[in-house]
């Protein structure tokens, strides 16, 4: 029990590190290296409000993820717009914006260190014991779990109760045939983009209430979340959060009944095992 | 086009003339290259113990009107590059350093797999290489391959036998009993503890409980913790990461371990590890420790307050700011910038540092702080070799 409840705290966690990144390659089809930059990036805004201006990371949230969708978008519009324009096709675009945000990575990267320098930031934050089924668990990975769950069914209620949801949803499908029924996928595709900063910028600041954090360890999250993300097949929110659960508890049960070195093998074997056996993901269709 | 000759002509005049003056200028200057992470997994640590006592040992220097090197007294210049935290970019850095801008001397990079990455880089090259935060089995093996180099964090026996050391003094006392909870991060520093700390535990009659490694980067250290908590020790020792040594240590108190030895490696010295844990830090024990009633030292922790306004690490920043007043001292001694001098000098001396006076005859230095254990804000050393240590080991009481 104890090993499931913290594997589902787990998932939660990682549910957070992959939202983002599902709506930015599955919908805006931005492969973005700088994902775990953004999230890192969020970490410290919200480390400084909560230190500088003794702002709650809770309601930072509500100053970070705005500000995180403005400047995302700016990112697409100055710096990835470019690019959807000139390729000629899919694979061209993930290419190019491989490259471009490989930049963007370093860019942001070298941006923190300049302003945080490179040590560890951490910030005590609800760190007190919570019972759940006489174990004790950190309240703050409960919060951070609670928020996961609201975060993901508000933006499932927008993805699938919506028209823009579903206009966001056609254009991760099929781009031309969502251009044919006069969705404009030039802009959904940039509201997708900063949607998905958005909320990487939430799994941020409520990573940063139990994770100690620098610089330059966001390419740990981007690993992480290209994963799920390919797991849960592309552009699925769905298949993410399942993905995500999937391996938080089996990740979990690795390191409490075997050992926890063995993690990383546990997380690589089951992306080959759904490679092997659903190349488009647990959620994703099959190519025709 | 006439004008526009006429201002290249002068820009280029302008620009050889700068170029003059500096290299006039190198004559009076001493040119120091240091190459360290600034980015990559090891860039917190380099950030907390390496770039800020260069800093400040640069400031002290140069604020008293240099070294005095024969008859001249130079101030010293620096050259820094990022090494990110990779063996192959610290060796093109030390190359760099030596041809490009031919500096006179370097600082020894950060951490136990950089020098001895980049040492014979630096031997083929001459210069003197005085690592203070490099901790391994090998220095004596290293320090007769490069003589050039010098190994000043003690080894890896010392600081497993440290702690080990440690807890048997308090199983004689009647404090704990026999078991011990046994974890290290999958890298070589911690491969390198375990392997020294595994038979001495059981020479020393304990009896491992739980055992297990994590690779370096792992967070998520709950099963870990509730794993050791099942097995009751009386003794939690972890060789561990600064990342994985705050995660281990807030598992613990979230989960309620309380056991009472609680030992964790890297970051435990670390000033943020007491902000972040606030009272519930009291007990801990960790890697290192510093002597902070010797006055030396004393001296060293106000200075680096008053003029870098934080603290240092309560371990390797003493012995990185020590390394440099080494060369310092050394190049001083010398009296000249020649290399070979300098080494010898080194080799030869006994000089006066932060941390109290030291030689290297066999370009090691044997007496180190192994086990500090915090109290109050300050971690005190409550284990060492060939020193005082600055307080008796006690048990830790709750969270």
């Amino acid at each position: 029990m104890n090993i499931l409840v913290t594997g589902i705290l787990l998932s939660g966690t990682y549910a957070l590190i992959a939202l983002g990144l599902t709506m930015q390659y599955g919908v805006a089809r931005i492969m973005n290296l700088g994902n775990g930059e953004t999230l890192v990036a969020a970490c410290f805004v919200a480390f400084w409000l909560y230190t500088g201006l003794a702002i709650n990371p809770l309601i930072g949230l509500v100053i970070i993820a705005p500000a995180a969708f403005v400047i995302n978008w700016g990112i697409y519009a100055v710096a990835l717009r470019p690019l959807v324009n000139r390729a000629k096709n899919r694979g061209q675009l993930e290419v190019d914006s491989i490259l471009a945000t490989f930049g963007l990575l370093f860019l942001l990267q070298g941006l923190m260190i300049v302003g945080f320098g490179g040590e560890y930031h951490s910030y005590t934050f609800l760190a007190e014991r919570f019972e759940i089924f006489g174990n004790s668990y950190g309240l703050n990975r409960v919060v951070a779990f609670a928020a996961a769950v609201l975060i993901f069914v508000a933006l499932w209620l927008f993805l699938y109760r919506t028209r823009q949801g579903t206009a966001l949803r056609a254009v991760a499908v099929d781009p031309d045939a969502a251009n044919l029924v006069a969705i404009d996928v030039a802009r959904t595709a940039a509201f997708a983009f900063a949607l998905g900063g958005a909320l990487t910028a939430c799994g941020g600041a409520l990573l940063s209430t139990f994770y100690t954090f620098n610089a330059s360890m966001g390419v740990v999250f981007t690993m992480k979340a290209l994963i799920i993300v390919i797991m849960g097949g592309v552009g699925d929110v769905r298949g993410a959060v399942l993905a995500a659960l999937i391996l938080g508890v089996s990740e979990t049960l690795v390191a409490s009944l075997i050992d926890p070195g063995l993690t990383l093998a546990a997380t690589y074997t089951l992306f080959i095992l759904v490679l092997l056996f659903r190349p488009q993901g647990i959620f994703g269709r099959a190519p025709t | 086009m006439l004008r526009r000759s006429f201002i290249t002509l002068a820009a280029s005049a302008a620009v050889l003339a700068g170029a003059g003056t500096s290299g006039f200028a190198q004559e009076e200057t001493i040119k120091l290259g240091a190459s360290a992470p600034k980015s990559g997994p090891l860039a917190g640590g380099a950030a907390m113990t390496h770039w800020p006592n260069i800093q400040l040992w640069m400031k002290e220097v140069n604020d008293a009107g240099g070294l005095k090197v024969g008859d001249k007294q130079m101030k010293i210049e620096l050259v820094e590059y990022d090494d990110k935290t990779s063996g192959e970019e610290a060796i093109k850095n030390i190359q760099r350093l030596a041809t490009v801008d031919e500096v006179d001397f370097l600082v020894a990079p950060y951490s136990t797999g950089l020098n001895i990455a980049a040492a014979p880089a630096i031997a083929r090259y001459g210069y003197p290489q005085i690592a203070t935060t490099a901790a391994t089995d090998g220095v004596k093996e290293f320090a007769e391959r490069w003589p050039n180099s010098f190994w000043m964090l003690g080894t890896s026996t010392q600081l497993a036998n440290g702690i080990v050391d440690t807890i048997s003094k308090m199983k004689e006392k009647g404090d704990i009993g026999n078991k011990v909870a046994l974890v290290n991060v999958a890298d070589a520093f911690g491969l390198e503890l375990i392997g020294a700390a595994k038979p001495a535990l059981e020479k020393a009659g304990f009896e491992i409980v739980y055992e297990t490694s994590y690779p370096l980067g792992t967070q998520d250290l709950a099963p870990v913790i509730s794993q050791a908590k099942a097995a009751a020790p009386d003794a939690f020792i972890a060789f561990s990461y600064p990342g994985d040594t705050f995660a281990l240590t807030e598992q613990a108190q979230v989960q309620g371990f309380d056991v009472p030895v609680f030992y964790t490696g890297v970051g435990t010295a670390f000033p943020p590890f007491a902000k972040r844990f606030g009272d519930a830090a009291n007990g801990i024990m960790g890697i290192g420790g510093i002597n902070s009633s010797d006055e030396n030292v004393k001296g060293y922790l106000d200075m680096h307050k008053a003029d870098l306004g934080s603290d240092p690490d309560f371990w390797a920043s003493a012995t990185t700011y020590a390394g440099l007043q080494i060369l310092g001292q050394a190049i001083e001694k010398a009296g000249s910038l020649d290399k070979a001098a300098v080494v010898e000098a080194i080799k030869t001396g006994t000089f006066d540092t932060v941390i109290g006076p030291v030689s290297m005859p066999n370009n090691v230095n044997e007496k180190v702080w192994t086990v500090g254990q915090w109290n109050n804000g300050v971690f005190e050393a409550v284990a060492a070799e060939g020193m005082p240590v600055a307080a008796e080991p006690a048990k830790k009481s709750g969270w």
